[in-house]
């Protein structure tokens, strides 16, 4: 089994070596990691317009304290007309973390992930007409993050828990914060399958589509979102709803608090 | 960093050849040695003063507070430091105060800069409340491999010794003295303060810091503060806090209260306005806590403690 595996990864790597070495637009990273090139060419696509741009800003701790839960805010609303945020770490088993399309919302998002090692966070925003730009931050980790099984599975009814949506909405300040029930198993730990929520939508009480947000394996246990909107673009309710790689639906209404 | 460690390989390479001679000067600056003074601070009990600082290449881990007892047995040592090498200074440091050497140890708690310098110590009674013990064995080498992250080669050869006793009554007794043991939580699920009945000194643990801001990584703010109740009750003569200098009025109580009360008060404020934990590390904090030691850098390592779980409390379940 094991041979079998590193004759895998022996054979994917090749396939990464080659697929790395002749990107279409060829970069200068400032941050010099050495593997960009082929997260451009395989989580990119190889765009034939991309470049280091500095209104994509990327924040998070200089140092991730819980490795398992490490706050990014990606801010991209400087740049107009965008489509899809994609981010993604230069160093980790999983390099891709998730995709977020704005629609009606804010180019801005605030999430967390696991963090496996000290690595660069990217955040490649594609624009409407096709072009990308992409900021990043650094962040320093002791690591383990995707390598270790869900704090869930400490209790017995995780299950119970399983999809349950913790959020409300603030129309006056156009803000959404919600948080999801769900182990979101990386497949890294051992013998436990990959279990992750990988799809996330918000729609108004109309129906029409707000904002989507595309999960992978490195998003955190029980994910945590916040999403931003114009004032005046949320009325008194949202729908949040999704579904996870085993077909469990999440289905939710998001109200703003009471007390306002 | 970089250019510790560079120091740090240049020492070690130094120290294994006779190169010795051609860096006299980067050899000196690079040997890490921990100076350890005792402080008289009641008849008989004397406590080290680690900074009030995070854990630093600089510091080598030495911000803790260490408390030595005179009794008639030898020495009570409450709380180890954070290595092997600083349990040897310890020891060294120490070894005028009594002829009769250490009669025993006990540990406040099982977080690492109070505990791992115990591999010093581990043919005598190390004593610590049982749940203490317990999360010593099951949580001491993921604190042994962040330590040895942080602080490098001041680690070098340490080991986690686990205390080897529990205590189970509510006083102890020691070479004649007399101590009464308070089995608290909410610094971690399981700390302990010490009363030495001679001197009505309070040997605190992490339960009481003074001008260095609290750490969070298992505290409960709630139990941290009726503990810290309690802890009031027994109106101490002088009280030793876990970080931070001897406090003779009280006010290291009153401090820890009042920042564990705004600590909580400004997370759920950040919780209730829908901010990300991006967005509550850049909460203002009052400047009385400001100004303690490992600001901000303590704040910001709450907010990661201690937002997603107060988000689970407080934010409102939509399911349809």
């Amino acid at each position: 089994m094991q041979k079998l595996i590193i004759g895998i990864a022996a054979s994917l790597f090749s396939t990464i070596a080659l697929a790395g070495d002749d990107t279409r637009v060829v970069l200068d990273d400032p941050l010099k990691t050495g593997i960009f090139s082929y997260h451009q060419k395989l989580i990119l696509g190889d765009p034939a317009r991309i470049r280091f741009d500095d209104r994509v800003v990327v924040k998070a701790p200089a140092s991730a304290e819980d490795s398992l839960n490490v706050p990014v805010l990606v801010d991209a609303t400087a740049i107009p007309n965008v489509k899809r945020i994609v981010m993604f770490v230069d160093y980790g088993p999983i390099p891709k973390i998730l995709t977020f399309y704005p629609e009606k919302a804010d180019a801005k998002l605030s999430f967390r992930f696991k963090i496996d090692q000290a690595t660069p966070v990217r955040a490649a925003v594609e624009t409407r007409d096709g072009a990308w730009h992409v900021g990043h931050t650094i962040i320093d980790a002791a690591g383990g993050g995707c390598t270790a099984p869900a704090l869930a599975y400490a209790s017995d009814d995780w299950e119970e828990e399983l999809g349950k949506v913790h959020a409300s909405i603030w129309p006056d300040r156009g803000r959404v914060r919600m948080v999801v029930d769900h182990p979101m198993d990386t497949g890294l730990a051992g013998d436990i399958p990959v279990f992750i929520i990988e799809n996330l939508q918000l729609d108004d009480s109309s129906g029409t589509k707000l904002a989507r947000i595309e999960l992978h394996e490195p998003v955190n246990e029980d994910p945590a979102f916040t999403l931003y909107f114009a004032k005046g673009k949320l009325k008194d309710q949202i729908r949040i709803h999704g579904r996870d790689n085993n077909g469990n639906e999440i289905d939710a209404i998001a109200r703003a608090p009471v007390t306002q | 960093m970089r250019n510790i460690s560079r120091r740090t390989a240049v020492a070690g390479l130094a120290s294994t050849t006779a190169a010795m001679a051609f860096q006299p000067a980067a050899f000196a600056a690079a040997k890490k040695i921990y100076d350890l003074v005792p402080i008289k601070v009641a008849d008989g009990i004397w406590m080290i003063e680690g900074a009030t600082e995070y854990f630093t290449q600089d510091n080598g881990g030495a911000i803790v507070n260490c408390t030595l007892i005179e009794t008639s047995a030898g020495l009570v040592v409450i709380d180890t430091g954070p290595s092997l090498r600083y349990g040897v200074a310890l020891r060294n440091a120490i070894a005028q105060l009594s002829t009769l050497g250490v009669a025993a140890v006990i540990n406040t708690h099982h977080h690492p800069d109070h505990f791992f310098g115990n591999q010093v110590f581990n043919q005598i009674p190390i004593y610590a409340l049982e749940e203490t013990r317990k999360l010593a064995e099951t949580e001491g080498d993921a604190f042994s491999d962040n330590m040895y992250r942080l602080l490098g080669d001041w680690m070098r050869g340490t080991e986690v010794t686990p205390p080897n006793k529990a205590i189970a009554s509510s006083s102890l007794s020691i070479g004649e003295r007399e101590f009464l043991i308070y089995p608290l939580e909410g610094h971690t699920s399981s700390d302990l303060a010490i009363l030495d009945k001679k001197t009505g000194t309070l040997i605190a643990g992490d339960l009481a810091f003074l001008d260095r801001a609290p750490t969070t990584p298992h505290a409960n703010i709630a139990k941290w503060k009726e503990s810290l109740q309690q802890l009031k009750a027994v109106d101490a003569a002088g009280i030793v806090p876990g970080h931070g200098i001897f406090d003779r009025a009280g006010n290291s109580l009153n401090q820890t209260t009042a920042y564990l009360e705004w600590l909580d008060q400004s997370l759920r404020t950040s919780v209730t306005e829908g901010l990300d934990m991006v967005e509550a590390l850049e909460s203002s904090i009052p400047e009385e806590f400001l100004a303690m030691g490992a600001m901000p850098q303590e704040f910001q390592r709450s907010v990661a403690h201690l937002y997603p779980d107060l988000e689970r409390e407080i934010l409102p379940l939509t399911n349809r």
